[in-house]
């Protein structure tokens, strides 16, 4: 192997890595806060990556009303928990975070989509489709069982999984998509070249993690959310919801998890159920942080990037195979680590 | 003028096991109430279904409303605030994020003038505000447990064996600053096994054993009374067994 094939897959395996890492982060941050392993990570990625493609093809994507649909489930959960106390201000308030503004949104698609939108204009609805998706889904499957355990939180995740994958195959078809570019062009810089679309993917994925690391520092929110992840009870008895902590964190791993799959589709083609590897492989990069470290799983997900990358030139048929196997050493060393701790109760 | 917190006929049960039976009491605007009684006695339970972490059978109102429907965030808004026995601090983050978020709930220009007032109460708090609250003494945490209770501007503040496990001297310091909270217009609920300093500062007390009130009444006449010497040295009498 020559320098340039090696620098050429060092470059691969940090855009590849960088996805990987907000996936990863999205990850830690929604166990952390509600212990759900969020197995429909990748769907969003799908989603997000597949509504933006169909935008600037001019078609109408099919998640905008999937949305309105999640949003009406979400109010009538509200209604229904609600149902012994309800008040005029409850009803206007949930009708119009969860019918009003999906419908305004699937109006604008429906709008936009007929005139093959600007760049900017797709991935705007793109995110706030997903997004919304997102805190819906919150809502309607998992906010309910709060108070459950793990393993049922992982059985709804994987039902939810599955639910999203079937509906992927309906809004988008089986065939593969591919985006335009966020930013077209390239420069080269001695033996690399460098195309618009990987430095967006860069320049995004660190602008994220920055504001990630703002948000949580900084803001009253972010340390809520902290708060709640390191102590559920006492973040209630200061007075934090947990279900907006939970909303928070759906919120913003929905997000990201479209961002990413804005940032790939015009480098790879992607089809409706790719997003389940891509998820996995963030997923690989989150346990190897123990599911509570950010920085060891932004570092783990380069790794997993660069295993990737090197993999799949040197054995490309096993190229999963390969990342997938850096769990068992680590997964090996952990429970030689640390005995297997009791689930935390509530 | 009615109580502040009024609580009326409560049980609270661990599935089929009642741990409080049939409890009745009732705290007053600038009062300090303790309930005391050995380990095991239902106090703990108690307070926690008071809060809404433990569901609780009876009728419990608080500045005159029924909390039955309120969770845990609603109760806290409104002005009931627990220090638990465990003090279920966010103990990765710092002093200073842990007061911040105790004021949650309340306007941020409001939160800044609390924070100040926390720190003229508990000094050693500042010293240490950017110290993860892990890191702290268990003083220095029970104060920083406190500390954010307040900064949530209670009208009322439970405090769960605030005194457990703590050198002398800085239990002194906890209950000297208890009867400076009521002189500040906040009234205590205070849950206590060391009954000798609970009674010195309250000004009503109930004596609690096997989830039952025994006995009630000005906290000074309780003091006096033999029973509860025994009851808090966790002797037996009167045929009961103690746990």
């Amino acid at each position: 192997m020559n320098t340039t094939i090696m620098l050429f897959l060092v470059q691969d395996g940090i855009t590849n890595g960088a996805i990987y890492a907000l996936l990863g982060l999205a990850l830690v941050l929604v166990f952390a806060v509600t212990r759900v392993i969020l197995i429909p990570q990748g769907e969003f990625v799908t989603y997000g990556a597949l509504t933006y493609a169909s935008l600037a093809a001019g078609q109408m994507p099919g998640t905008a009303k999937l949305a309105l649909a999640l949003g009406i489930g979400a109010f009538a959960f509200d209604l229904f928990v609600a149902r012994k106390a309800l008040h005029g201000r409850l009803i206007v308030r949930s009708a119009l975070t969860n019918i009003v503004l999906p419908a305004i949104v699937l109006a604008l698609t429906v709008y936009f989509a007929a005139q093959k939108p600007p760049v900017a204009v797709s991935i705007a609805l793109s995110l706030v489709i997903v997004a919304m998706i997102g805190l819906y889904l919150y809502r309607v499957a998992f906010q309910p069982l709060a108070h459950t355990s793990v393993l049922v939180l992982l059985i709804a995740s994987v039902g939810v999984h599955l639910a999203l994958q079937g509906l992927g195959l309906l809004f988008f078809g089986a065939e593969g998509q591919r985006g335009p570019a966020v930013l077209s062009g390239a420069f080269t810089a001695g033996s690399l070249r460098f195309t618009g679309q990987s430095l967006t993917v860069y320049g995004i994925t660190i602008a994220f993690i920055v504001a990630l690391w703002l948000f949580f520092g900084l803001t009253l929110y972010g340390k809520a959310l902290r708060a709640t992840a390191v102590n559920r009870l006492g973040a209630r008895l200061v007075g934090i919801r947990t279900t907006l902590s939970g909303q928070i964190a759906f919120l913003l791993a929905s997000v990201i998890g479209a961002l990413s799959g804005i940032m790939i589709v015009p480098i790879t083609t992607l089809y409706y159920d790719s997003g389940f590897l891509i998820g996995l492989k963030g997923f690989v990069a989150a346990i190897i942080g123990g599911l509570v470290s950010y920085p060891l799983t932004a570092a783990a997900a380069l790794v997993v990037g660069l295993v990737e990358a090197f993999s799949s030139f040197y054995a490309s048929n096993y190229k999963e195979v390969i990342v997938f196997m850096l769990l068992i050493p680590v997964l090996l060393l952990r429970s030689l680590a640390a005995p297997a701790v009791e689930e935390e109760k509530d | 003028m009615s109580a502040l917190l009024s609580v009326t006929d409560a049980h609270v049960a661990y599935g089929k096991v009642e741990a409080v039976r049939s409890v009745s009491l009732e705290v007053g605007a600038n009062e300090i109430v303790t309930i005391v009684g050995a380990n095991g006695a239902g106090k703990t339970t108690l307070l926690s279904a008071i809060m809404g972490i433990l569901p609780l059978k009876g009728r419990v109102t608080f500045a005159g409303q029924d909390l039955a429907r309120l969770d845990i965030e609603d109760r806290v808004a409104m002005g009931l605030g627990l220090v638990p026995e465990h003090r279920e601090l966010f103990v990765t983050m710092n002093v200073e994020d842990n007061l911040e978020l105790g004021a949650f709930r309340i306007e941020r220009s409001k939160a800044k003038a609390s924070m100040e007032r926390v720190y003229t109460l508990f000094p050693r708090l500042k010293e240490r505000r950017k110290q993860f609250a892990g890191t702290l003494s268990g003083g220095e945490q029970q104060m920083l447990a406190m500390g954010r209770a307040l900064m949530g501007e209670p009208k009322l503040l439970m405090l769960d064996e605030p005194s457990l496990g703590l050198a002398p001297i800085i239990v002194a310091d906890i209950f000297r600053i208890v009867t400076e909270l009521r002189a500040s217009g906040v009234s205590v609920l205070l849950v206590e096994q060391n009954a000798q300093a609970a009674l010195k500062i309250a000004d009503q007390a109930y004596v609690m054993e096997l989830g039952e009130f025994v006995l009630s009444g000005k906290a000074s006449d309780i003091a006096a009374n033999e029973r509860v010497a025994a009851s808090y040295l966790g002797f037996q009498h009167e045929g009961e067994s103690a746990i």
